[in-house]
């Protein structure tokens, strides 16, 4: 499944925050979405999801709402938990947008798959409210995976995460993506994009300033132009580490 | 400015002249600010000697003397228009405020309170009382005999039924109201008093229902709409209550010698 | 779960028959439920049919419309702290049905009085829904909710003074406490039917409500259209609330005791508590009424009364562990 955004842009408060975007997603692909704050990084993922008015096209938006949300899941920045509901129920509510509703033998399975891979077995009947930052964030992370998408979009996945936290998560979007789905995500952290992206996307006022692999996009005048920032890169046997200085 | 200057001349005349006037003599400026007493204040007073009566009293949805009641100035039951009027006698009802009552008090006025009458014997004495605070004795004596000749050509035979007085909000009316005396008079037996209402007060709608009574009589209503007069439209009222329900009306309100057309009313 | 809706329905017939039971008249019973099936012109069948039977259709469709609406603006706004009647939305009901009673619209076509409380409800549900909508915090909730109590409040105390008619300013207190009494089988042909539409509407959000426990981006990405489920919100309340007002007043703290006490028993989803709340709040309102006769038989004790008795601690405490930035 291929997302083609084109001429992508967004105007929010009467404020361009996103200029004729054009991007090609194929599947298989883990696309690290990176840039200051601000840069539009949440709009475009937004955008492409068609869940704020935006101008240009976007493959996923132009599909109607039931469809579109069985060909993408998305993880908004806000890990948003309203109601003390259960881990089991929390899972379960990724098969909204499919005809059983969470109640059929293929929500069960996909139900079941999203735990185990999560590894939430333990907490199944647990409240989701009551377990730590990461569990929940693991939860969550798998009520996107009971979707069963093609497609997933995740705004800043490992924001306010331990290491630990956060490596898996990156292992995951690094496996889902092998496994021939499409994954967005936002990443602050460039050496962790620059190490389990399959491709970077650095995005600044709007603009797309740089598209291609890690060593494309983290050139220090493109960074410079960015982040305001230099960077010092030291390579080790697991990827480059990247010091802002 | 100046009809200010001559009012308070005039008042201050009349004060004087009230001051001058011996003890025990008749008072020449009454005011009465009672609807119950306005109506016995007309009976009775002199020509010229009532100079002011409530504003309800002209209202012909409550008092049967409106017509007469519009000849005179109206009040509206506060102290400084009273005050204004400059009366040697002000009629109040016992109900009427008591900030009222003692400020007009206060500034010199006699204030007489009259008690609502609730039955036969307390409408005579209202009457001989208004007699004496008027000084028409006279006049009082022959209104007494006439109310006592036409009580006794009202009242019914004894025992026509059992009748029931239903009011908005479901209020009811024992033996001891002047309603109940009136329905007594007629020769009705009120239901309330087969649930142990002797005043005013609630009487539930199943209970009147199931007490299935041969007369309905239920209060008048007034204009617009209100949510406590809705009970007497209710079906299971017109289901129970025979066709000719009869409604109070302003004779019912007052204990004066106007009661005997409401007990002719219900013939 | 399914223990908790049987055990529901069970008390909702219980107190349902308890309902036509209760009265001051103190009616045998095998006779008085036959006198019910039987119906005639009798004294019996009459109170039965006439006064006990409506007001236990209307303890039973006002409770569960109550609890309804109380559970679905609590999923739609992700707050616990709502509720029809403390946020205005009951007040502005009973403000439109004051104005189709005082103007004597209600007088020239009966439907006027639901049509006009239906039209209150909307407006209030609508502010409140523009003001604090899912992303409103509790404060901007409350305060706009004191804001539309307090006008639709001051609306109707100035309708019912201007009235003519001298028993309407004593009204005020029936239509911010509430009551059953005295209701006919007229004002149940008058609130059922849109009130049942109104459930149906509100009923259909329950997924999109579900939904919404993850976000309203989260929920609109799972396919919830935001739009059509704030129109089927706002119009399932004001088709429940209009009416319900209409007939029986503002009775408060229903919507907001019932979800809160069930909640922990259908495992928070608010797709299996609208339905749990719709069966509570019938359950919980057949025994305010109940109560209300047997506790002051000679009183119209107002529902409303028993009803914040109940509530408003639950209130305190509910602002209490948001304060505390606690999660219900």
């Amino acid at each position: 499944m291929v997302l083609r955004l084109s001429g992508l842009s967004v105007t929010r408060r009467r404020r361009p925050v996103l200029h004729g975007v054009t991007l090609s997603l194929p599947a298989g692909q883990f696309v690290g979405l990176i840039g200051p704050n601000g840069a539009g990084k949440s709009s475009l993922m937004e955008a492409a999801l068609g869940l704020i008015p935006f101008t240009g096209t976007s493959s996923l938006a132009t599909l109607p709402a039931d469809r579109r949300a069985r060909h993408a899941a998305y993880l908004p920045q806000a890990r948003e938990i309203a109601w003390p509901v259960s881990v089991e129920d929390l899972v379960a509510l990724g098969r909204i947008p499919w005809p059983g509703g969470g109640r059929s033998g293929l929500d069960r399975i996909a139900i079941d798959a999203a735990i185990a891979r999560m590894g939430l077995e333990p907490f199944r009947k647990r409240t989701a409210l009551r377990l730590s930052g990461g569990e929940q964030n693991r939860a969550l992370i798998a009520r996107a995976l009971a979707q069963d998408t093609p497609m997933l979009i995740a705004d800043e996945p490992i924001a306010g995460l331990d290491p630990a936290q956060q490596l898996a998560c990156l292992r995951l979007f690094r496996d889902l993506a092998a496994e021939g789905r499409t994954v967005l995500a936002s990443i602050h952290d460039l050496g962790l994009a620059a190490r389990f992206c399959t491709r970077l996307v650095l995005l600044s006022d709007g603009h797309v300033l740089a598209d291609g692999t890690a060593e494309a996009v983290l050139r220090d005048d493109l960074l410079r132009r960015a982040f305001g920032i230099t960077v010092r890169r030291v390579d080790t046997p697991d990827g480059p580490a990247i010091l802002p200085v | 400015m100046r009809g200010c200057v001559r009012r308070f001349k005039t008042t201050l005349v009349a004060a004087l002249l009230a001051a001058a006037l011996p003890a025990g003599a008749a008072p020449r400026r009454v005011v009465s600010m009672n609807l119950c007493s306005d109506q016995l204040a007309m009976l009775l007073a002199a020509p010229g000697q009532l100079v002011s009566v409530s504003n309800l009293a002209q209202d012909p949805r409550m008092s049967p003397m409106a017509d007469q009641a519009a000849a005179y100035p109206a009040n509206t039951g506060r102290a400084e228009e009273i005050y204004l009027m400059a009366p040697d006698l002000v009629i109040a009802g016992t109900y009427t405020s008591g900030a009222t009552v003692a400020m007009l008090r206060g500034l010199g006025i006699r204030v007489e309170t009259l008690p609502p009458a609730e039955d036969f014997d307390a409408i005579r004495d209202a009457i001989t009382r208004m007699g004496a605070l008027l000084g028409r004795e006279d006049g009082a004596r022959d209104l007494l005999a006439r109310f006592d000749a036409e009580l006794a050509a009202a009242r019914g035979t004894p025992d026509r039924g059992r009748a029931a007085l239903y009011y908005a909000n479901g209020f009811t009316s024992g033996r001891d109201t002047l309603a109940g005396t009136i329905l007594d008079a007629a020769g009705y037996r009120n239901i309330a008093g087969d649930y142990g209402i002797a005043t005013t007060t609630t009487l539930p709608l199943e209970l009147l229902v199931m007490a299935g009574p041969d007369r309905l009589i239920t209060g008048a209503t007034w204009p617009g709409q209100s949510r406590g007069e809705a009970i007497l439209d209710h079906p299971a009222l017109s289901a129970v209550a025979p066709a000719d329900a009869q409604v109070t009306d302003r004779d019912w309100v007052c204990g004066t010698p106007f009661v005997t057309r409401a007990i002719r009313s219900l013939r | 779960m399914r223990g908790l809706f049987i055990a529901l329905s069970a008390g909702v017939a219980a107190l349902f028959l308890a309902s036509l039971l209760t009265g001051p008249a103190g009616l045998p019973m095998p006779e008085s439920l036959r006198a019910l099936l039987a119906g005639g012109n009798e004294p019996l069948p009459v109170v039965m049919r006439e006064i006990r039977l409506p007001r236990a259709i209307l303890g039973l469709a006002v409770g569960a419309g109550l609890g309804l609406t109380g559970a679905a603006l609590q999923g739609y706004l992700r707050n616990p702290l709502a509720e029809p009647g403390l946020i205005g939305i009951s007040g502005m009901a009973a403000l439109g049905a004051v104005l189709a009673i005082q103007t004597g619209l209600s007088l020239a076509a009966p439907l006027a009085l639901p049509l006009a409380a239906l039209a209150g409800a909307a407006i209030g549900v609508g502010l409140l829904v523009a003001l604090a909508g899912p992303r409103g915090g509790s404060v901007t909730l409350i305060l706009a909710g004191v804001a539309i109590s307090a006008l639709a409040g001051a609306g109707t105390a100035l309708v019912l003074n201007l009235s003519p008619n001298p028993y309407a300013a004593n009204e005020i207190v029936f239509w911010l406490m509430g009551s059953l009494a005295d209701r006919s089988m007229l004002h149940v042909w008058l609130a059922l039917p849109p009130m049942l539409l109104g459930a149906v509407l509100t009923l259909s959000t329950r997924r999109a409500l579900d939904a919404l426990t993850l976000g309203e981006a989260a929920a609109q990405a799972m396919g919830v259209s935001a739009p059509a489920l704030r129109w089927r919100l706002v119009a399932g309340t004001a088709l429940i609330v209009g009416p319900a007002t209409a007939v029986a007043g503002a009775i408060g703290f229903v919507g907001l005791v019932i979800p809160h006490v069930l909640r922990p028993w259908v495992g928070a989803r608010p797709s299996a508590l609208l339905p749990a709340s719709a069966l509570g709040g019938a359950a919980l309102l057949l025994a305010a009424d109940v109560a209300v006769r047997l506790v002051v038989p000679d009183r119209d004790l107002k529902l409303g009364v028993l009803t914040a008795i109940v509530g408003a601690p639950l209130f305190l405490h509910l602002i209490w562990k948001t304060r505390s930035g606690g999660r219900v």
